[in-house]
């Protein structure tokens, strides 16, 4: 992966989500109005985190057999780019909510998942913070991540659908609501998800090539 | 002759109010549907910003990197 065409690739997707997100139709729908083009900017953090987080535990199940630092350095890396998307994504979500449901931060089900399973992953960078033997480190943050990926889909996915929620896709909806059945919205949705998802790919590679250039001065 | 002059300076009083009208609308592509093309047009020039940012530490990293094999 450490050729240009995917970043190219990527960048173009997203550029191409700002101008068809804003400009191609939409469906007329009360209360969402215009703001059911957030859906192209909204969901894609989401996706993006989702994929850095499962890069994350990949690499932490691969550094428990391995017990390579390089594994490790992927692992908390892609933690720390999804935690950014994942905050975005929170944020968004909460601004979307405050002009359609009327409040920035509703106690809804979705909500205080969604943010308690940012809360999970902040709790592995300081679980890490915690120990200093490094071995040591690599093996008990593997396990937690291990423990706190399954979690953080169980609150995403599986909890949020099992309340009322405000949230699409909940309540009992599997998936995603009708309005996203539109083929407009699909064609620019899908494009946005896969564009987010390879900026994020890319901001976690410059992190990692950044954290082992620093590991490699630390040793000499 | 002086009731022409007249009726020719009236006229082109009255097409400078055309004018008026009409001249307003000009280069109208990113004024239409309430100027949302110029919030189109901002975001992409955020986005192409920060992501050519993106390209040119790439760039650095790279170059970084490179010198660091050497060293090794």
């Amino acid at each position: 992966m450490n050729k240009t065409w995917w970043k190219i690739l990527g960048s173009v997707l997203v550029i191409y989500t700002a101008i068809a997100g804003l400009l191609l139709g939409v469906p007329r729908l009360p209360i969402l109005n215009e703001t059911i083009r957030n859906l192209y900017f909204h969901v894609p953090m989401w996706f993006a985190m989702i994929v850095l987080f499962s890069i994350s535990v990949f690499y932490s199940v691969k550094s428990l057999s391995t017990k390579s630092e390089i594994d490790d350095i992927k692992a908390v890396e892609s933690v720390n780019t999804g935690i950014i998307f994942g905050l975005l994504g929170l944020v968004t979500g909460a601004f979307w909510a405050k002009y359609t449901w009327g409040q920035f931060w509703s106690f809804d089900p979705k909500q205080n998942f969604a943010a308690i399973s940012v809360l999970l992953y902040f709790a592995y960078l300081i679980l890490r913070n915690a120990i200093d033997e490094e071995q040591k480190r690599a093996k008990i943050s593997a396990i937690y991540n291990i423990f706190a990926f399954p979690m953080m889909v169980v609150l995403l996915f599986v909890l949020p659908r099992l309340k009322d929620s405000l949230h699409p896709g909940n309540g009992g909806n599997p998936g995603f609501n009708s309005y996203d059945l539109d083929s407009r919205m699909r064609m620019v949705f899908y494009p946005a998800c896969l564009g987010w998802i390879l900026i994020g790919y890319w901001v976690y590679t410059i992190r990692f090539r950044l954290r082992s250039l620093e590991n490699k001065q630390q040793h000499h | 002759m002086k009731k022409i002059f007249f009726s020719l300076i009236l006229m082109l009083a009255t097409m400078q109010l055309f004018a008026q009208d009409n001249g307003v609308e000009m280069a109208d592509a990113l004024r239409s549907n309430g100027k949302i093309y110029l919030v189109v047009v901002c975001i992409v020039i955020i986005l192409i910003g920060l992501l050519a940012y993106l390209f040119s530490i790439d760039k650095r990293l790279k170059k970084i990197e490179k010198e660091n094999e050497h060293k090794n």
